[in-house]
């Protein structure tokens, strides 16, 4: 093996650990920061700033019972946590951390990500249907609805950007940035792909699918265990997935004064984007199932179908003037 | 919209006002003198008990967990034989407080009881007797009552009219 093998399988290997690490992190942080925000402490008993509940967390999920109700479809009841982790997991493979750190940059990588994340859906489907449960149905069609719904705008939003640098490359996207974020210029498409990016992991307040008030857990009712768990660490990567989407399409990636490594700068904006998501858990209430319908094809789809002929109209302009 | 805006913005500013837990085993809650957790049997001013079994707590006691055997000593003093309260049963809801006649039974603040074995709820005399008066310092039944025992005769008492010759009453 060379020097660019290792060092690629090391890139590889990296950023699989990371993200494995940290997704169970996540949990202590978005804990600790909703008790923040709701004036009490949170975990804090465990280990220093009780960071091992995270531990104590991980050991529970192992040891409960792997429950399979008699009435599912065991086959793809088993499947469908694993998709969710693997899909999410395989959309990180485009993103460019910093130069150098990406596990393949790939032409088509922004396309990739979508692609990606509409396979995420089979999960909330398959999950929901083989559990043959009412609720888990019920929680699974409507994540279905919105995960196909608000995939359209989302994808739509971004084409602002690809417009603007002319590749779907996400490193070049990045280098587009270099002199000006695309948040300035794609405001518009910024805010339509941070709501897409908050329903495509169906965090709150649109965590519609699971809605606990109104359907138990939604699509993981019958789940239990370590199938659960990985419900859990899938949503947790989705979250740093759509951050880190957010700032490689919006933010400018690694660039940033350079007093810090640029992949310090990729971490900071990233995790500015996971306490947003946190904190708009702290404060909103779920819509209505209608009104998140409503919201997004009335208001949303219009406004990046907007987005994107202004902006390639303003393109097309500057090109032959 | 606007509101979205503002709710997250004042859910936001939570992150610098003071967290209102109380930390626990380290920091205790400030309970007031009031409040109503273990019981006791409180000793009059001379240290003798208060209770004189006369099963009025058992009997305002809603879930019973209230029991006791009244008996005299030989000076005519009643006391309770045996005096047992099932804490695990106990709502601590301060009916037999107020029940009792003689500021005896009384609530006090501490709700420290945890014990591994259920068994070990179950309080006898001995666990509830204390060496104190409690919330009415000074107060004596039989010193106010116009029960005769020994070393106080009838209309011995304070505020207690002598009794009444009821020859005296022959017309």
């Amino acid at each position: 093996m060379d020097d660019a093998t290792i060092s690629h399988l090391l890139i590889t290997f990296g950023v699989l650990a990371g993200l494995l690490l940290v997704a169970p992190g996540l949990i202590w942080l978005e804990r600790r920061l909703l008790a923040l925000w709701q004036d009490r402490y949170g975990p804090n008993r465990a280990g220093p700033f009780g960071l091992l509940v995270v531990l104590a967390d991980t050991l529970k999920l192992f040891f409960k019972e792997d429950w399979i109700p008699p009435f599912a479809d065991k086959k793809v009841f088993v499947l469908a946590p694993a998709i969710v982790v693997i899909t999410v997991l395989l959309s990180f493979v485009v993103i460019p951390f910093a130069p150098g750190i990406i596990v393949a940059d790939m032409n088509i990588g922004l396309l990739f990500f979508l692609a990606m994340s509409s396979m995420g859906a089979y999960s909330i489907i398959l999950g929901g249907w083989s559990s043959n449960n009412k609720y888990a149905l019920l929680g699974s069609m409507r994540g279905a609805a919105q995960l196909i719904s608000y995939e359209v705008f989302m994808g739509l939003s971004l084409m602002g950007v690809v417009l603007m640098t002319g590749s779907f490359s996400l490193i070049d996207i990045v280098e587009a940035q270099r002199y000006q974020w695309f948040i300035v210029p794609q405001f518009l498409g910024f805010v339509i792909f941070l709501i897409a990016g908050i329903a495509e992991t169906h965090r709150l307040p649109f965590d519609i699918p699971e809605a606990e008030s109104e359907l138990i857990a939604g699509f993981h009712s019958e789940y239990s265990g370590m199938k659960f768990g990985l419900f859990f660490v899938g949503e947790y990567i989705g979250i740093m997935l759509i951050s880190s989407m957010v700032t490689v399409l919006f933010l400018g990636g690694w660039y940033g004064p350079s007093f810090l490594p640029p992949l310090a700068w990729f971490i900071i904006k990233m995790f500015g984007f996971i306490f947003f998501f946190i904190l708009l858990r702290a404060s909103l209430p779920r819509p209505r199932y209608d009104q998140l319908m409503e919201f997004g094809w009335k208001i949303l789809l219009p406004l990046s179908l907007l987005n994107l002929v202004v902006t390639g109209g303003i393109i097309l302009w500057m090109n032959t003037h | 919209m606007f509101s979205i805006v503002r709710s997250m913005w004042l859910v936001f500013l939570h992150m610098f006002k003071k967290r209102v837990t109380i930390q626990y085993p380290e920091q205790k809650a400030k309970l007031p003198a009031r409040w109503r957790g273990r019981i006791v049997l409180t000793r009059d001013p001379d240290m003798g008990e208060r209770c004189v079994g006369c099963y009025l707590c058992a009997a305002a006691c809603p879930v019973d967990c209230i029991s006791l055997q009244a008996t005299q000593d030989e000076s005519g003093r009643r006391y309770p034989a045996f005096f047992r309260i099932n804490f695990s049963r106990c709502i601590f809801c301060g009916y037999c407080e107020e029940a009792c006649p003689t500021y005896a039974i009384q609530l006090i603040p501490d709700f420290e009881m945890g014990e591994y074995n259920r068994q070990n709820l179950v309080y006898e005399k001995q666990d509830l007797l204390i060496d104190s008066q409690g919330k009415y310092p000074g107060y004596n039944y039989y010193k106010v009552a116009g029960m005769a025992i020994q070393g106080k005769e009838k209309g011995a008492a304070i505020n207690e009219e002598k009794p009444v010759d009821i020859h005296s009453l022959v017309p």
